[in-house]
């Protein structure tokens, strides 16, 4: 379980997030949508350590992320993330990107860290691109990669932000495809998206951030079709 | 003018291993300063990347003082000096260490280009999937900022390897003195210039062509 509780992040003078709390059960998926720079991506740094905050915790299941001694090295490898640039490895193959992080962060032995990224990559469809390099991949397939990469970790979370933002309109779907199918295999997931088919499809819950503070909260069908707050109704009719 | 005979004599094919012994110490000072200039300079590099206020008020006026003062005098002046501090070192030892700062200077503005080529996103990525910060240094960003680099350092490499005539003013034998006792004794400065020439240019062309392959390879 990951639990937020009175969560306030400054980046200097200016306060980006303005009390959080929050949980997320494991099997969940949550799907944050609000406009840009309500604080949706700053969350997701914050949950995993990326970005340190004022006030507040953050709890994966029952570990400090913000203590001083909690190991976020070790942490982290709860904790799968993707963002919106999908940051391949340039000079690795598919394969090696995917194998990397579970053979020097894991210590499995090359052979061993070599299968997990081959079945990870089959997994997410690339099973056919295995020693290929990223510059021959298309952005879908890199945000793919990007999966696979998190996902070789084995971790108990997967934190997306934004991954489909900086694509192409005709790669949008394998990515929200991938993410789907995580999604119905169980994986826990929080989904900063501006994707609001997918957010209605695929989460159990959708979270609407506005200024820095969780305006609403509820399942899909209560955001979209009866949204209870003006702030939130005022942002679906814009993205609508 | 029979006298003149028995003083000079003419270029001759042993003239060509001497200049070949020659050309071995070019490439070992070369060699050596480059190798140990690079490692110290990744290193100067990489603290002018993560100590930024540090590095701009202690280290980078250091190093300026070396990228900026001609090396000629810096050869010069450290031989001389360095006895006063109690050092004794010869021409070859003076020449390496000269040299060795002068590319290390040189080297650590290149790899802190590259350290920052890497950018941050990337390494956001890579201790996101639970790196520790030198397993994302040694695994992500050495590799993929060294060939970001790698043709500056090349073109550093290279220019060391013909500042390094400059230790000849030292009494080092490397290819220049080694012309110039030459040309002292033939007289014919025209030949022998053109016999070095051709020399350094065998001993750093084999470099560019290999460095040439390597890019492309990466680029693929």
């Amino acid at each position: 379980m990951i639990r937020i509780d009175g969560l306030h992040k400054y980046f200097g003078d200016l306060h980006v997030l303005r009390g959080i709390d929050l949980e997320v059960q494991k099997g969940e998926v949550l799907s944050v949508i609000g406009a840009s720079g309500s604080g949706k991506s700053t969350l997701l740094y914050c949950i995993n350590g990326i970005e340190p905050v004022q006030q507040g915790s953050v709890l994966v299941d029952g570990i400090d992320v913000h203590a001083k001694t909690t190991d976020l090295n070790r942490l982290r490898q709860r904790l799968g993330m993707v963002f919106q640039q999908w940051n391949s490895f340039p000079h690795l193959t598919a394969i090696q990107n995917v194998a990397l992080a579970p053979q020097i962060v894991k210590k499995m032995s090359k052979s061993e860290a070599m299968e997990v990224a081959a079945k990870q990559l089959e997994h997410v469809g690339l099973g056919d691109k295995l020693n290929v390099f990223p510059n021959a991949l298309s952005g879908g397939q890199q945000q793919r990669l990007a999966i696979a990469r998190a996902l070789a970790m084995d971790p108990q979370y997967m934190l997306f932000d934004e991954a489909t933002s900086a694509l192409d309109p005709e790669l949008v779907g394998e990515v929200l495809d991938t993410m789907r199918v995580l999604a119905e295999e169980g994986m826990t997931m929080i989904c900063v998206t501006h994707e609001m088919g997918f957010a209605r499809d695929v989460s159990d819950r959708v979270a609407y951030f506005h200024e820095g503070i969780v305006e609403e909260i509820g399942s899909p069908e209560q955001i979209f079709s009866d949204p209870k707050s003006e702030q939130t109704k005022k942002f679906l009719a814009k993205v609508r | 003018m029979e006298q003149s005979v028995t003083v000079f004599s003419s270029f001759s094919v042993q003239d060509l291993s001497f200049l070949g012994e020659a050309a071995l110490r070019t490439l070992w000072i070369s060699f050596l300063s480059i190798t140990i200039g690079s490692f110290l300079g990744g290193f100067f590099g990489w603290a002018l990347y993560e100590m930024k206020i540090w590095g701009a008020i202690f280290l980078n006026p250091l190093l300026d003082v070396f990228r900026s003062v001609p090396l000629i005098v810096q050869l010069v002046l450290f031989y001389n000096f360095a006895p006063i501090v109690g050092l004794s070192l010869d021409a070859f030892e003076s020449g390496l260490v000269v040299l060795t700062l002068y590319t290390s200077a040189l080297v650590a503005n290149v790899a802190r280009g590259g350290i920052e080529a890497v950018g941050k996103p990337m390494r956001i990525a890579s201790r996101s999937l639970g790196m520790s910060y030198l397993q994302d240094m040694r695994y992500v960003v050495f590799p993929i900022g060294a060939r970001a680099i790698f043709p500056s350092w090349v073109g550093v490499a290279l220019g060391v390897m013909k500042d390094s005539a400059l230790v000849s003013v030292l009494g080092y034998v490397e290819l220049v003195k080694a012309s110039q006792v030459l040309i002292t004794r033939t007289q014919e400065p025209l030949l022998i210039i053109l016999v070095v020439g051709a020399f350094y240019f065998a001993l750093s062309y084999p470099v560019s062509r290999y460095s040439a392959k390597l890019e492309k390879r990466w680029s693929q």
